[in-house]
């Protein structure tokens, strides 16, 4: 499986479909039979309708389903069409190198910054190697260790978010899973560093947030974040795990309604049909926010940038009373 | 008075205190271990530790601060903060309505106490969870008085201490929930900055986004003997690795042999160690 689009998701399969003809007729003509040019025109009209239509009205499912989906790019993906001079960092220096979360430094526009995201896989055997994104301590440390290293050099960070969540394993219990994480977001909370974490595919609850302490919390458009997987959420609360789809509309995940409960900054727009149609505009859209988010945080001191992030996160919570 | 109640066996399961039989109401309790009869009582003098077993059942939130804390000296702070609804959340009950039932029955505003006292003297910014109050889960209002309990410990200049006993985020406040974990993690982040000690006590059982925020970053962690402790709760992981946990498996026991927490007090010696603790260090 590569990145693009790959196998189809049930709500894009008509359009799919629709452009494989466009495809084949457009092979028909330049192999000189016959002229289709006014039918492919007609279809490729068509083919921008259709798909306005089944991506202006998502259902907050569609886009859970999107925000997996296999082709969409993955942090990897983003480090190569984004940036240059990427310097791959492994190992916590404390039990193993965890390949689900990947850092580094590398260069954005020529500036250093450091690079940390969670990485999947796309065939089987690279998902084995990456453990589907889902990181053990290791990765947190790595992850913790590497921020420190951009404080101590003063280096921006950007964390780029996108697990089901942390790995619920017998060896990530033992060797402190939760510690971990824990850890992690209170050492961000307090780097006098800039740090910009955009949740680029999946938002899985706490091994998604323990690199998502930023100054900037973005979201790619058909991105999700929530505190429990849809059919974590229904197996819980409604018994039955195929009740996903409801509680995906419970839990109010996606992009659009995290920046309508002020939770994020930003939503990134996504090239038309979503980000694994057209990875290298998705990029760039991407890179266009960071650049004016980095911009804005180079305005503040040290002290500064502790202060905005604390009094970001400080503010968060819904309830009455004093 | 019946001699039992319908329930006699004291369960920790985690279920909607509304939905609660009069289990412990009964004049006589069974003791969920070792399947002796308990004069209520004497179970109750015994700060609900079983005379026989050891085996520590659970003890509620005010009776817990009553019995560690110096004689009155609890002064309950942030009592007023109420939840709300924000995503408008809704399962087989509307959360408004499972708010509603569950802080009638409990008469506390949702699952977390919090104010100062004393302990052998010493001043101490103190929280416990009301784990019967939704499974101990933290949404807003629970991250609001943790932060808060770090807040006040900093500005006093005095220990902070947090019991710990609960199922995670709070799932009927979506991301607010999540978010919680962040906000308390950053508290401690300010409050290390002086030089008091943060004790966390974890209790029987502190799972997910508690654990994996405020509930691990304490400077001491301590835990109650056989307490569940861990990041994933245990029938996730086994639906994970598709295979039987061992026995003991993150028990408060595998936790200290794991290295992951400073010591296992029994209820009975928690209050000399925590003043222990303080004189040493609060």
């Amino acid at each position: 499986m590569a990145i693009g689009p790959g196998y189809a998701l049930d709500f894009e399969r008509p359009l799919i479909e629709l452009e494989k003809k466009i495809e084949e007729l457009k092979a028909l003509s330049s192999g000189g039979t016959a002229d289709f040019s006014s039918e492919i025109a007609r279809l490729e009209k068509k083919a921008r309708k259709l798909q306005t239509e089944i991506f202006s009205d998502l259902s907050r499912w569609q886009v859970v389903q999107l925000s997996r989906h296999s082709g969409r790019p993955y942090f990897l993906d983003y480090v190569q069409l984004l940036f240059t001079d990427f310097f791959e960092m492994c190992g916590d220096r404390r039990f193993a190198e965890d390949p689900s979360i990947v850092g580094g430094f590398a260069r954005l526009d020529g500036k250093p910054v450091m690079l940390i995201g969670h990485q999947k896989g796309r065939s089987t055997k690279e998902n084995m190697a990456r453990n589907f994104g889902m990181p053990r301590p290791e990765g947190y440390r790595k992850a913790l260790r590497l921020m420190e290293l951009a404080e101590r050099f003063e280096k921006p960070i950007l964390t780029f978010v996108d697990t089901s969540g942390a790995y619920p394993g017998i060896g990530a219990e033992e060797r402190g899973q939760a510690e971990a994480i824990a850890v992690n977001l209170e050492v961000m909370s307090r780097l006098k560093v800039p740090i910009i974490s955009t949740v680029i595919g999946e938002g899985g609850s706490g091994g998604a947030l323990a690199i998502g302490v930023g100054n900037r919390v973005l979201m790619l458009q058909n991105s999700v974040y929530s505190v429990i997987s849809p059919e974590g959420c229904a197996s819980i609360l409604f018994r039955d795990s195929s009740q996903a789809e409801r509680a995906a509309d419970a839990l109010k995940l996606t992009a659009k309604d995290l920046l309508g409960m002020k939770v994020i900054d930003e939503v990134i727009p996504e090239p038309a049909g979503g980000a694994h149609r057209d990875p290298p505009k998705a990029a760039e859209n991407l890179g266009k926010v960071l650049r004016k988010q980095l911009s804005e945080l180079a305005e503040l001191s040290p002290d500064e940038l502790v202060k905005d992030r604390y009094d970001k996160f400080r503010a968060l919570g819904v309830f009455s009373g004093r | 008075m019946a001699w039992f109640s319908k329930k006699p066996r004291i369960s920790t399961r985690q279920e909607p205190a509304e939905e609660q039989p009069s289990r412990m109401q009964g004049l006589w309790a069974k003791c969920e271990s070792c399947d002796e009869i308990i004069y209520r009582q004497e179970l109750e003098k015994n700060w609900m530790v079983c005379p026989h077993c050891e085996h520590h059942h659970p003890w509620t939130a005010r009776s817990r601060l009553a019995g560690l804390l110096d004689p009155d000296s609890f002064e309950e702070f942030d009592k007023e903060l109420e939840p709300q609804d924000p995503l408008g959340f809704s399962d087989s009950k509307k959360y408004k309505d499972r708010l509603k039932s569950t802080r009638k029955a409990l008469t506390e505003n949702d699952a977390f106490i919090s104010g100062v006292g004393r302990i052998e003297g010493r001043q101490v910014s103190v929280g416990c969870f009301v784990f019967e109050f939704m499974g101990g889960s933290m949404g807003s209002v629970v991250g609001e008085k943790v932060t808060r309990v770090f807040e006040r410990a900093h500005e006093l200049k005095c220990s902070a201490l947090i019991f710990s006993a609960s199922g995670g985020a709070r799932m009927q406040e979506g991301i607010f929930s999540l978010m919680q974990m962040a906000k308390t993690s950053a508290a401690i982040a300010r409050f290390r900055t002086g030089n008091k000690p943060y004790i966390s006590v974890l209790l029987h059982p502190t799972t997910g986004g508690v654990a994996a925020s405020f509930a691990w970053l304490g400077d001491i962690i301590l835990a109650e003997p056989r307490a569940l402790i861990g990041f994933a709760g245990p029938r996730v992981i086994e639906q994970t690795i598709r295979q039987k946990l061992p026995e003991g498996f993150q028990r408060s026991e595998f936790l200290l042999d794991h290295g992951m927490i400073d010591a296992i007090v029994p209820r009975k010696e928690l209050r000399a160690k925590l003043g222990q603790i303080l004189g040493l260090v609060g």
